[in-house]
């Protein structure tokens, strides 16, 4: 490879590409000619940074100078300053919260400095579209290492006492699954990544299948020999269509390389692997569902046992894992399965991603240690809470996972705490709720999205979730019953039981820690008709303080409906029969007024007669 | 065949491997309600009525019996308070869903005391097709035709053929009505399922060829014998 003076690595993960940074790519590399640095500096686009919310980012190399919402216009300032004069261009750096200072290093970046870089290690490193990238950081070494110098079984062995645990949610012991499949005795066997991540807020997987497609092609390749598999399948969502691109184009360069394919470094080992593209079900995720998907039946799950391991696809042992545990394989043969069993806690080792989203300053995708405490991850790493705001909870493992309220910050994250807490590891999706959200709406928003995403094949999701969701909607519209709350338990209790599916004995989550944690809130909504929240609509009055009103028009020109009646020094009435409760009149007062009131669980104050509207107004 | 030894109720029963709990539970008497069941058609596992205790490797849990395997050495119990509990939720949820059903109501009193559900779903969320499946199979493994699937997802699934549009492949032979235990299917909707061709005359020459017999009845239901499995060809494995 030739040598640069710098690499400026853009990054062309989803986030910033959505946000023109491959315009941004385009800009910088013709501005670099037109100042003939063409054979000093090199542009790479690389995968995803992790914090998505400053995109497009721009790093440059070896300063280390990372560089948020770069846009076209601001490319000639940034080369001429940086790559002309060797200053770095300090308008495009990171500025935390109330600091003044700039952070330039990316390394000082308190989003970036406590994460722990496994699986994501070339992230923003090397470009994904390039394998002999991914070869020049060590890629394939350990699959050469597992090929001739290890037997299938020590490969099994080294992944057991890694202690690495499935990454999909459920957290089985990889190196167990494999010794089962691997076990079976059939000439034909099936090894299957699982790139169906479909929970809301999200993008684990996806980031790791752009950013570095070729660990888990590395990871699979190791898998297949260690079971006896011939072919893999990487089942992997449509919506995710620069994920899709990026895996098939890697496979395509390791069947060129002859990475893939027969007789791969010269050994009787043979492999190869196929995408298969899902219409998007977010049932098709559990294995079962994946893999009457992957055969061309609907999508949905059936009985285990028999097991994949025992009965797969097409009727032969199948092994199925998800992205990211396929992507800590590599390393793990590198490095050893003692170097990875010393990061994390007792029962879960390694790092974990997590989509850090919500109400967070910095949202993103990070990778730590497990057994970080959620404290650690929403305040240092995330930044605190938008606005300055109060945490009210987090909720992990997505649609399928439960709340966490803020007393239980200090949790340490790992599967088994988690699951004490009514929680569920998940995929990893960690969403921040702060004390603006009203925990019965958030938990009747999962459940929605379960509702709709039930296959429908078993009873008690199909109905029980739907039921659920009438009796919190209920609830949200101010309908709610005396007993509700037994009867929601008691369904939830039933739907988790008697499922068929991973999707219906989880569905039940958000709604069971809601109860746990902040059934006090649910009382009110259903013994007081109030939303301590202020957030279901149904359950919300707006009233003018008439003693505050100076009768600015604002809010009466805002209102959408007219509900507003009042004039030029006439103080403003809102006609609670037009009202729609749509909030846009609190929002438009004036704070040094502050005269429109969220009301809830109380009555609305009777309107001042006609002739006593007249505003207050302090002397000057 | 190797013979598997289980627990069931207490009492040691004697098995073969293809044989399920349910199977190994009625082959000694020991009843189970089922719903989604049918001895002529491959175990479902959805309607959650067969549910049993099981406990294997020391854990306990819960399993449908119609399609859990039989295990040697498997400790199964098909009745206690817990289990009624669990059925009569899970009839409590057939019944939200089809609460006109004359046979769902009735099964619903009679067996487990349940005259009406606690809640109620919202008039586009009820049907009397309690989508047990049965036609469904039928139509695919003793007719051999599949014109009719399952189609769209969660509270919305329905049995129809495929789009929602007139199959071109139903026989009209009405094996799905007689299938129907909720009677939701009728006679009168076969024209409907079938309007793009006209069906073939009963006991023509190029119907008997192709006729399958029930595997258990042995009574002729009509229909060619088409690949059951696309895919099974489609991926050139067997």
């Amino acid at each position: 490879m030739k040598p640069f003076r710098a690499n400026l690595l853009v990054c062309a993960g989803t986030g910033c590409v959505s946000n023109r940074s491959f315009k941004v790519k385009l800009a910088l590399e013709q501005e670099i000619r037109r100042c003939k640095l063409e054979d000093e500096v090199l542009v790479v686009a690389t995968g995803c940074q992790g914090f998505c919310e400053r995109g497009p980012i721009v790093v440059h190399w070896p300063d280390g100078i990372f560089y948020q919402k770069v846009t076209e216009e601001e490319i000639p300032k940034l080369v001429a300053e940086h790559l002309l004069k060797g200053r770095p261009y300090k308008e495009l750096m990171y500025t935390p919260g109330e600091a003044e200072a700039p952070i330039p290093k990316l390394t000082d970046i308190d989003f970036f400095k406590y994460q722990r870089l496994i699986v994501l290690r070339n992230r923003g490193i090397i470009d994904p579209e390039v394998i002999d990238d991914y070869i020049a950081n060590d890629g394939y070494t350990a699959l050469h290492k597992a090929l001739t110098e290890m037997t299938p079984e020590g490969v099994i062995d080294e992944i057991t006492m890694s202690g690495l645990r499935g990454r999909g949610g459920a957290g089985f012991l990889t190196g167990l699954k494999w010794g089962v499949c691997s076990k079976a005795k059939d000439p034909r066997k099936f090894i299957v990544c699982n790139a169906d991540e479909g929970d809301p807020g999200a993008f684990m997987d996806r980031s790791v299948l752009e950013a570095d497609p070729h660990a888990v092609i590395e990871g699979m390749a190791i898998g297949a020999y260690a079971i006896g598999a011939q072919t893999g399948y990487v089942y992997v969502r449509d919506e995710y269509p620069l994920a899709c691109e990026r895996i098939a184009k890697a496979i395509k360069q390791s069947e060129d390389y002859g990475l893939l394919g027969s007789r791969i470094f010269d050994t009787n080992f043979s492999f190869v692997i196929k995408v298969v593209r899902g219409a998007g079900a977010f049932v098709c995720g559990e294995e079962t569902a994946l893999m009457a998907s992957i055969e061309g039946r609907m999508g949905k799950p059936r009985q285990r046992p028999p097991f994949p391991a025992q009965k797969g696809l097409w009727g032969h042992p199948t092994n199925i894992n998800n992205v990211e545990t396929w992507a800590n394989v590599p390393i793990i043969i590198m490095r050893g399965a003692d170097w990875y069993a010393s990061i994390g806690t007792e029962k879960s080792k390694g790092t974990k991603i997590f989509s850090l989203v919500g109400k967070v300053n910095n949202t993103g995708l990070v990778e730590v240690p497990m057994g970080i405490s959620l404290n650690k991850l929403v305040y240092d790493i995330g930044g605190g809470i938008i606005g300055g705001k109060g945490l009210k909870a987090v909720q992990t493992g997505g649609p399928s996972g439960g709340m966490i309220p803020k007393e239980l910050m200090d949790l340490p994250v790992d599967y088994e705490k988690l699951a004490e807490a009514g929680s569920i590891m998940g995929s990893g999706g960690l969403i921040v709720m702060d004390e603006t959200d009203c925990m019965v709406d958030i938990a009747k928003y999962f459940l929605a999205f379960t509702t709709d995403e039930s296959c429908g094949k078993c009873t008690p999701c199909r109905v029980g979730t739907k039921a659920l969701w009438n009796i919190l909607d209920d609830i949200t519209k101010g309908r709610g019953k005396k007993g509700d709350i037994e009867l929601l338990e008691e369904i939830a209790v039933n739907v988790k039981n008697l499922s068929l599916c991973g999707l219906g004995q989880t569905a039940p989550n958000p709604i069971l820690t809601m109860i746990r944690h902040f059934k006090v809130e649910l009382e009110a909504h259903i013994n007081e008709r109030k939303c301590p929240a202020y957030v279901c609509k149904e359950l919300i009055d707006y009233y003018i303080d008439p003693a505050k009103c100076k009768a600015c028009m604002i809010c009466l020109r805002k209102c959408p409906v007219d509900a507003i009646t009042g004039g030029k020094n006439q103080i403003h009435v809102i006609d609670q029969e037009k009202c729609t409760n749509c909030g846009t009149c609190f929002e438009v007062c004036p704070s040094r007024f502050g005269a429109v009131r969220r009301l809830s669980g109380e009555p609305v104050p009777p309107p001042v007669p006609q002739e006593a509207r007249i505003p207050v107004r302090e002397s000057r | 065949m190797s013979e598997i030894l289980l627990q069931i109720d207490g009492r040691e029963v004697k098995a073969t491997e293809e044989m399920t709990i349910l199977n190994a539970a009625r082959s000694v008497g020991i009843s189970i309600p089922t719903l989604c069941y049918h001895e002529a058609l491959t175990p479902y596992g959805a309607c959650r009525l067969c549910i049993v205790e099981i406990i294997s490797g020391g854990r306990k849990k819960l399993a449908a019996s119609c399609v859990y395997p039989v295990e040697q050495g498997l400790q199964v119990i098909t009745n206690s308070p817990d289990l009624q509990k669990a059925r009569k939720a899970t009839m409590e949820f057939l019944l939200a869903r089809s609460p006109d059903s004359a046979y769902l109501r009735d099964r619903a009193k009679r067996e487990f005391g349940i005259t009406a559900p606690r809640f109620v779903l919202a008039p586009e969320d009820r049907s009397d097709c309690i989508l047990c499946g049965l036609c469904v199979r039928a139509c695919a493994e003793i007719v051999g035709i599949s014109a009719i699937d399952f189609v769209l997802r969660g509270i919305k699934s329905q049995v129809e053929p495929p789009f929602l549009k007139g199959s071109d492949v139903c026989i009209g032979c009405g094996t799905c009505v007689a299938m129907c235990p909720t009677g939701y299917i009728k006679v009168e909707h076969i024209s409907r399922i079938a309007v793009t061709h006209e069906f073939p005359k009963i006991g023509t020459e190029n119907i008997s060829e192709h006729a399958v017999k029930c595997k258990v009845c042995a009574a002729f239901h009509l229909g060619p014998t088409y690949p059951k499995d696309y895919n099974r060809l489609f991926a050139g494995i067997e």
